[in-house]
């Protein structure tokens, strides 16, 4: 895992450097076969076509620096830190750095996914040899054009120096650089070297977000464009039987109504006036079966109760610890579906013309998306581009791309240039959720040890994946094992930031709460303890790292004063790894007329080399106020199949005056750098309910907070 | 249609339009000002907030045929350049995240500290309640209009 400053990188990862018509050096790179990524992607798609392929670095004759970053933006920083590392082992001068969004290329390209807060961490070793090969190209043809040896020459700032003190801007030399053969071996920089990595830079998109430049998918437009506000069945399970649209067609502005599926498409030439004829849409419906809440209560209990699941790691002998335990607990937590409310609704552009099809818009997976609209078509890929936007958040619903279908069949179908537009209600009621969960954890006490642990998942649609039940506490408990089952459900369900553990890392995290106050411990030292048994483990499945742990909780546990706050402050524990990160975090709660009011969270996170540290805490900061919003507040279910909640008049989302403050403290290593985008959040809620617990005896076993804690009548 | 005139970001503008029509979609569709953005249409999410004589208002509230003899500011106006103070204090705390709901929280922040440039910190929490950040970068929102405040 440490950083290599010797690579050997092999010269097929290269596209031939290209003397571009305008002036100038274009070089191309295999973004991601150089680099062997050793994860697959956490998130279970299928039918994603990886092949290998390159981003772009772009050098004037001026000495200006353009860097193609090749992965989508949501709001998880990538479009400014990927290009940092680039131009860090290209020793540019970031100040003369423009970044622009790179459009779906699948041959230049590779991994145009934003998902799994993978992003940083499997582009770290081809983005920085990428930069390294650039310079160094440079350097070469420096060394020719001054006829001196290439070891006696610098570089700081896109200027190359040589020992005469004599200057060229990386500009003066592009043009021989590009006739020059690609180096098959570069020599990377020492972390002690960075000037760019582990400095601060302020998002590359910001003086257009803050002057209101367009920038996202809804500020798209073309030529002709018409919007294209779509009626869909009212409840998961139903069937369009007929619809009326004398109505809609009478409102002005209204250009066509389109039955497509099981679904209307009202296009019209403004946005309001498809919203508007779509709500003067009457329509019939069927139900076959739909599904409610309580049914899915009753069905992931009577999972819970039973005997069929899929063991996905087992060690020792549970059932063994269990008899001979001195003391057995077993809790059972619970919880809710999940929408997304990305605060930019869903929306594509599609125009299907007789030869090519042009899309644009917000989609975290472009390439996958445009291979189904090439199928759903009946087209070839290649005459299908894809433009990516800025994306007014993600949070996992933009992986499903099931917009952008429906605006190439719209398009399809209305011969014409559209753009579909999701009102809020349609976001939020047309989701793919966080499947509901339930989580039953049994563990066995004997001597002042943890001797059993085993734990049950029960969920719709599917739940736990891959890596995680080889996460914490996996190897550090000698009898363990985890059981998965699932029930298939019409309601669509998909990855929700930090999927599979926003939910899971509650429940353990509490539990071994509850664990330490049964043993008589203090929580920390419990896991500390625990931790012990895994630092030395030889089980490769086992991805987490005790010693990494270890050193994220004692970092978190100075910086809050653990044990040490003043009289009236409750302070609660958590720790998860996840997406490749180790991180930490410990709520302080006071209380207000006997109301518990999150004060501040400590957060330490260990997540390698930091390359942008303000964008670094941004998204912890996020990730936490993220997870202690849902965690409170956020409450969705079904009755008859439709969806409770359909704005932010009834779903609660966290504001303002609800926010503790977050203080964000980084573990230093020279590890190499991990994601971001989620870890921040799984241990958020586990923090703030072993704080609630510390504050009022109330141990919570069901999301969201606030309805339990009205139930036993400690919030007004 | 009827026409209407409208007087945006000191400028009149004039548009044909239903009269129900809110303000969000008139300046989004028919005069290209899209940096004022849709998030809720309920008035709940803030995204979408401008000024109104220089109060802060929700404009898909805002029907197109009551805005007679106001003037309307949106992100767009705010400032010739992007230098007001709270946009540079926006910038040099690097508050946002996707940055989508970010002109609002802007409007709203401009509008409350022209009434108030000294608040409390409880202020600033109540006067931005309104607003929502599904990022969640609410820590960075609340510093930089501390900030714009010592700015203004």
């Amino acid at each position: 895992m440490k950083q290599q400053n010797n690579t050997n990188f092999s010269r097929r990862n290269f596209l031939k450097t290209t003397a571009l018509a305008s002036g100038g050096l274009l070089i191309g790179f295999n973004f991601l076969t150089a680099c062997k990524p050793e994860a697959t992607m956490p998130v279970d798609i299928t039918n994603l076509n990886f092949n290998d392929f390159n981003a772009f670095i772009k050098i004037s004759d001026e000495g200006y620096i353009t860097i193609f970053s090749p992965n989508p933006e949501i709001g998880q920083g990538v479009k400014t830190a990927m290009p940092m590392i680039i131009a860090e082992e290209l020793d540019a001068d970031w100040n003369k750095v423009t970044v622009v969004q790179g459009d779906l290329d699948t041959k230049n390209f590779t991994r145009q996914v934003a998902g799994g807060s993978q992003s940083i961490r499997q582009g770290w070793d081809a983005l920085r040899q990428t930069g390294a090969t650039a310079r160094q190209m440079l350097l070469n043809a420096a060394a020719l054009k001054w006829n001196v040896d290439v070891a006696t020459l610098s570089t700081a700032k896109g200027i190359i120096t040589n020992a005469n003190g004599d200057e060229f801007n990386y500009g003066d030399v592009v043009k021989e650089a590009s006739r020059l053969e690609v180096p098959e071996k570069v020599k990377l920089k020492d972390k002690k070297d960075f000037t760019i990595i582990g400095k601060d830079a302020i998002n590359v998109d910001i003086d257009k977000i803050i002057t209101g430049r367009p920038l996202f998918g809804l500020d798209y437009k073309a030529d002709n464009m018409m919007i294209a506000s779509v009626l869909r069945p009212p409840a998961f399970g139903q069937k369009l039987v007929d619809f009326n649209d004398t109505k809609a067609k009478a409102v002005n502005g209204v250009v066509a109504v389109i039955k497509f599926g099981d679904k209307v498409a009202v296009l019209a030439n403004s946005t309001w006036a498809a919203m508007k004829g779509k709500k003067a849409l009457s329509a019939n419906w069927k139900s076959e079966k739909t599904e409610s809440t309580k049914n899915h209560d009753a069905i992931l209990n009577n999972i819970l109760e039973g005997k069929k699941f899929n063991t996905r790691r087992e060690d020792g002998n549970v059932n063994n610890a269990f008899a001979n335990a001195d003391k057995v607990i077993e809790r059972t937590y619970h919880s809710p579906f999940l929408p997304h409310n990305c605060l930019e609704p869903m929306n594509f552009y599609a125009n299907v013309a007789a030869d090519k099809v042009h899309l644009v818009g917000p989609i975290q997976t472009p390439q996958w998306t445009v291979n189904r609209v090439a199928k759903l078509l009946n087209r070839k890929v290649e005459t299908i581009h894809c433009e990516m936007t800025r994306m007014g958040g993600g949070f996992g619903r933009r992986l499903y791309g099931d917009f952008a279908l429906e605006a190439a069949e719209i398009s399809n179908i209305a011969k014409q240039p559209i753009k579909v537009v999701f009102s809020r209600e349609d976001d939020m009621t047309a989701g793919t959720y966080r499947p509901a969960i339930k989580y039953r954890i049994k563990a066995s006490l004997k001597e002042g040890k943890v001797t059993g642990y085993h734990l049950k998942e029960a969920a719709i649609n599917g739940n736990m994946y891959g890596a995680i039940p080889n996460f914490f506490p996996a190897g550090c408990i000698p009898n363990y094992k985890v059981d998965t089952e699932s029930y298939a459900s019409d309601i669509t369900t998909g990855a929700w930031r930090a999927p599979y553990t926003n939910f899971l890392a509650f429940a353990e995290q509490s539990f071994f709460d509850e664990l330490a106050n049964e043993l008589g411990v203090d929580p920390i030292q419990l896991r500390l303890d625990l931790l012990q048994n895994v630092k030395n483990t030889t089980d490769k499945k086992i991805e987490y790292s005790g010693q990494r742990m270890e050193d994220t909780i004692q970092l978190v546990k100075e910086k809050a004063n653990w044990g040490k706050t003043k009289e009236g402050v409750y302070q609660g524990f958590a720790a998860y790894y996840s997406h490749n990160t180790h991180v930490a975090e410990i709520a302080d709660i006071t209380l207000k007329e006997g109301y518990p009011v999150i004060e501040k969270v400590t957060v330490a996170v260990d997540c390698g080399i930091l390359v942008n540290p303000t964008g670094a805490k941004n998204q912890v900061e996020g990730g936490v106020l993220d997870g202690i919003g849902h965690a409170m507040y956020a409450d969705f279910s079904f009755k008859n199949g439709k969806p409770a909640h359909k704005n932010f008049d009834t779903y609660r989302l966290i504001r303002m005056q609800e926010t503790p403050k977050v203080a964000v403290y980084f573990v230093e290593n020279d590890e190499k750098p991990t994601g971001l985008g989620e870890p921040g959040l799984p241990p958020a809620g586990g923090a703030v309910a072993n704080a609630i617990n510390a504050a009022l005896g109330q141990r919570l076993y069901r999301q969201p907070f606030v309805k339990e804690l009205k139930k036993r009548s400690f919030l007004g | 249609m009827p026409n209407y005139t409208l007087n945006i970001n000191g400028e009149n503008r004039t548009v044909t339009a239903d009269a129900d029509t809110p303000l969000l979609w008139i300046l989004r569709d028919e005069l290209n000002l899209v940096g004022t953005k849709f998030g809720c249409g309920i008035a709940q999410c803030g995204a979408c907030t401008v000024h109104l004589d220089g109060t802060a208002v929700r404009s898909c509230q805002l029907q197109v045929s009551l805005l007679n003899d106001v003037k309307i500011t949106t992100i767009e106006g705010l400032s010739e350049d992007g230098k007001h103070p709270v946009q540079e204090a926006w910038k040099a705390i690097d508050v946002p995240q996707c940055g989508y709901c970010q002109a609002g929280q802007i409007m709203t922040a401009s509008a409350f500290l022209e009434e108030n440039s000294n608040p409390t910190e409880e202020e600033i929490r109540e006067a931005m309640h309104g607003n929502i950040c599904r990022c969640a970068s609410y820590n960075r929102i609340e510093k930089a209009v501390k900030v714009a405040a010592s700015k203004m």
